[in-house]
């Protein structure tokens, strides 16, 4: 009996393993295939009888060279840079009062509100694309990152409104009424007592608008035209192309920077992301 | 001066309208909460109601103005093939990829539960589809799937499955296509899944889990029978998160097939993308992008409702 | 019908050892309780037992039987949680059938089984209905048939009682120990309160640091404690323990006693009253011991049959029963043999 269960427990862990593994293969091959062809040399990547998935040449740092030389990779990565620092500013500025204006001040209608905030989300950059494409255009900012800065809180505060509102949530409020006892305003409690204790969400919303910015593809695309001002993520896959030859080493070089250094500090975070999405949505 | 004077001059109120006005709390909230509500209403609202108004015009990309023109750009829409296809392909696309994400995110999500050595590097490589731009991982799949070099046919090669002819064109061919656009879908989509579902089943008390191991339920009944039940409003939000961006997904297809071969993988957004922006027909690009909004009401209500559900018990 | 034994059972967290090298071995068909404040390790311990934890060293024998390998559902245990743990998407007849259909019992005799537990706490009626319907009371008889139903060999309590209300746990405790006495199936029954303990109990482990001070019966752990804490835990208010030289000396409240009230062999204490509670059926009467006693702070419950007016300010001479005195020895806190003062 002891044997059946000792077999049966290694089985089972055997089998968790085997699923683990399975969806970790699933998940990362591409970003493997990314890193592997990044360092590859062309003729390498070219020739179809090689292994994919191994340098059957000896490695290179030819295709990074060309991506950062050759190409406006690294003016993308700067203009991606640039709008996600001010988007996450404004993103900020406008979503911790907010939050914690839904968390605290409000009573019914409240509710009412960070819902109807939320479903905002729910409107996609598809469909609100093309009258958004006239209005930049008429507002003289085509072509302008810009536009972006403009367009991409309308994305980015709603969610992060909610996850403030989580995340004020999960703050006792004997806090800032023990201050307001002390002789502080509920607004001077709000910025010496809540917002300190509050940098773990604080900093989990930049981290999360700075990852939707860098995702954001449609109306990067929609808005602008000329290469120099691409965001990395409407760059990479678009212009490494000269007619039909696709620069694969090295879009598969800028492809992994773009994505995996990202997804490490996004890691850090995805804790505190989910405690604060589910106070908000389940109380 | 007595002492009750003194300390009745210690309640005065702080002197300035601005300061009087944050002092009361029935405007400090509206104060706070009003920059944001302002703004996502000015750029969405105004935006979706432009793009109603577009709809039943005739604007296009150079035109200065615009004129009333009623239903037409939605009954010469409608009447296309290309728009029908694009309508049945955007649902199947979604409703398909996300059941299969819903399906091997419970698996994923329990095997993630408990606790293990390297879980954290573990966690990083499922979440890569999810945190990578959406363009960048598509990009990874258009090489992956290419005709000449496709990594997926080299190994089936190599698995001695197919010949060196035998090589199949992902994206060249219509069914092929689909299955590689439904199962990016489910690439990109099944992190986002695994983690709502994960901070479902941790809301589960652990003595239910121990009261199941006494009362000796094999693996398949616990879970089957006792687990999944149990978060079973939270898979309802993972999925309808999932449709909602799949369904209105354009970036995933605009990458990879361009809608081809000849239409068959085009969905919505990337009909509303080709004929609103390349082709310059803003008015009828605009009518076909609200056709994604009946959907998206019908997911917003749902949304209401399991939150006021969960408000109730 | 098993008897459970543990053999320097010990569990280890990280640094910490919330359960010590733990023998018990507990008597065919007795209700035997694990009492201690939280943290002492007791539940601990019931969930090794159980299974639901896995011993970092020690063996666990259920039936003569060592068990440290087997998952939960072999052991042919039961266990009512303190939260009840019901499965709150099923029905209570689904409830009860739960651990039933998950050991592949017959499925024609279940509803049979079912009825015969619900009917054994009285809730046939709610067979239909889901826990949320239900209140506190009926959802622990909900737990309790669910338990009952596999007709096990041992049953654990993991402190079922706590989530009632004080009037209720009184009827509880009345009808939960009915219930083993007729069942007569050996139980372990986890709790912080002592009264409760003392209640229930056929024999009382008192817990404290992941050691068994003392198993005996309550009135051994109460009349005859092992050591100063045992001493301590058992009885509202608690013993009172007097240091003196090299001793400690310990005497319960109740047996303090004014000047002239016992009857026999007494020693006298000068106490001098600080303050007076009138709870009703008792007095409560703190103060200290003055003289050589140096101030040691010391508690008298006189019942309301002892009518003697007492003071708060005034000094008395009460008296304890030399054979109530019960002497510890000061280093180790174990019980000493008496010895003239």
């Amino acid at each position: 009996m002891v044997l059946r269960e000792r077999a049966r427990r290694a089985a089972a862990r055997g089998a968790h393993a085997g699923v683990l593994g399975a969806f970790i293969v699933f998940s990362a091959f591409p970003f493997y295939l990314m890193l592997i062809m990044g360092l590859k040399q062309t003729t390498d990547l070219l020739k179809r009888t090689n292994n994919p998935f191994i340098w059957n040449q000896s490695p290179t740092l030819e295709q990074l060279r060309v991506l950062f030389h050759d190409t406006l990779f690294v003016k993308w990565l700067l203009n991606t840079g640039f709008v996600a620092a001010v988007v996450v500013v404004i993103t900020l500025l406008l979503a911790i009062p907010a939050g914690y204006a839904l968390a605290r001040l409000t009573g019914r209608w409240g509710e009412q509100l960070g819902i109807g905030i939320f479903l905002t989300y729910l409107v996609p950059p598809t469909l609100l694309f093309i009258p958004m494409s006239r209005v930049i255009a008429d507002l003289g900012l085509q072509d302008s990152l810009w536009s972006l800065v403009l367009v991409y809180p309308s994305f980015t505060v709603p969610f992060c409104t909610w996850l403030m509102m989580g995340f004020f949530k999960t703050i006792p409020s004997d806090i800032e009424e023990a201050a307001m006892i002390d002789g502080m305003s509920r607004l001077g409690a709000f910025v010496k007592v809540v917002l300190p204790i509050s940098m773990a969400g604080i900093l989990t919303v930049v981290i999360f608008t700075f990852t939707l910015v860098m995702q954001e593809f449609v109306y990067a695309m929609t808005f602008i035209t000329r290469a120099a001002n691409f965001t990395v993520s409407v760059g990479v896959p678009t212009f490494l192309v000269h007619g039909d030859v696709y620069f694969w080493g090295s879009i598969m070089a800028g492809a992994f920077i773009a994505a995996v250094p990202v997804a490490i500090v996004y890691n850090f975070f995805v804790d505190r992301f989910i405690a604060g999405f589910t106070v908000g949505a389940i109380k | 001066m007595d002492a009750r004077q003194e300390t009745l001059a210690l309640e005065e109120p702080r002197p300035g309208r601005l300061a009087a006005l944050v002092d009361r709390e029935e405007w400090l909230g509206p104060l706070m909460i009003g920059p944001a509500v302002l703004y996502v209403v000015l750029v969405v609202g105004v935006a979706f109601f432009l793009a109603i108004y577009y709809s039943f015009s005739n604007i296009t990309v150079g035109a200065r103005d615009l004129q009333f023109v009623g239903l037409r750009n939605f009954t010469s829409v409608v009447a296309t093939t290309k728009f029908q296809t694009s309508l049945w392909n955007t649902f199947v696309f979604a409703f398909v990829s996300q059941a299969l994400v819903i399906v091997l995110a419970n698996a994923l999500a329990l095997a993630l539960f408990k606790e293990f050595k390297g879980k954290w590097l573990v966690r990083l490589l499922i979440l890569l589809p999810w945190v990578a731009p959406i363009s960048i991982g598509t990009i990874g799949f258009l090489w992956i799937l290419d005709s000449t070099y496709s990594p997926v046919n080299w190994t089936l090669e190599a698995l001695g499955l197919i010949g060196p002819e035998g090589w199949f064109m992902w994206l060249g061919v219509p069914h092929l296509a689909m299955g590689s656009v439904i199962a990016i879908h489910v690439w990109r989509l099944l992190p986002l899944a695994t983690v709502i579902l994960l901070a479902g089943l941790s809301s589960i008390p652990r003595d239910i889990h121990d009261a199941v191991a006494i009362d000796g339920a094999g693996f398949w009944r616990h879970h089957l029978q006792i687990t999944i039940p149990l978060i079973r409003p939270i898979i309802l939000v993972a999925f309808l998160f999932g449709i909602v961006f799949a369904f209105t997904d354009m970036i995933v297809i605009f990458v990879l097939t361009r809608g081809g071969p000849y239409d068959t993988t085009q969905v919505l957004t990337t009909l509303a993308f080709f004929t609103g922006i390349q082709g310059g027909d803003l008015a009828e690009g605009a009518a076909i992008a609200l056709f994604l909004f009946p959907l998206l009401l019908a997911a917003a209500i749902v949304f209401l409702r399991i939150a006021r559900r969960a408000e109730v018990t | 019908m098993a008897t459970v034994e543990t053999r320097g059972i010990t569990k280890q967290f990280g640094e910490t050892r919330a359960v010590d090298g733990v023998d018990l071995a507990t008597r065919e068909g007795e209700l035997l309780v694990l009492l201690g404040p939280s943290g002492c390790g007791k539940t601990t311990l019931l969930r090794m037992i159980a299974g639901l934890e896995h011993p970092t060293a020690g063996e666990i024998l259920i039936g003569g039987r060592v068990v440290n390998e087997l998952p939960p559902r072999t052991r042919k245990i039961a266990m009512v949680f303190q939260s009840y743990a019901l499965y709150p998407h099923m029905t209570v007849y689904d409830n009860i059938a739960f651990p039933l259909k998950a050991q592949g019992f017959p499925r024609e005799e279940i509803p049979k089984k079912v009825e015969w537990a619900a009917t054994l706490f009285g809730i046939q009626r709610f067979l239909r209905r889901k826990p949320r319907e239900l209140s506190g009371g009926e959802r622990q008889r909900v737990a309790l048939a669910r338990a009952v139903v596999r007709e096990p060999a041992v049953f654990l309590f993991d402190e079922p009682l706590s989530n009632l209300d004080a009037k209720l746990r009184t009827l509880a405790r009345d009808e939960l120990k009915q219930f083993q006495r007729r069942l007569a199936t050996t139980t372990i029954y986890v709790t912080h309160d002592q009264v409760e303990a003392m209640g229930l109990g056929d024999r009382i482990a008192v817990m404290d640091h992941g050691k068994v001070r003392q198993i005996g019966t309550p009135r051994e752990v109460y009349d005859e404690p092992a050591d100063t804490f045992v001493a301590a835990f058992l009885g509202s208010p608690p013993m009172n323990l007097v240091e003196r030289d090299d001793c400690i000396l310990g005497f319960r409240p109740e047996h303090f006693l004014p000047k002239g009230i016992h009857e026999g062999q007494v020693a006298t204490f000068p106490f001098h009253v600080h303050r007076v509670e009138y709870l009703g059926a008792d007095r409560l009467i703190y103060g200290e011991l003055t003289g050589k006693w140096g101030e040691a702070l010391v508690i008298a419950r006189l019942p309301y049959t002892v009518g003697t007016p007492i003071q708060p300010g005034e000094t008395y001479d009460f008296d304890v029963l030399e054979k109530d005195l019960k002497l510890f020895d000061k280093a180790t806190g174990r019980r000493t043999e008496p010895r003239p003062l």
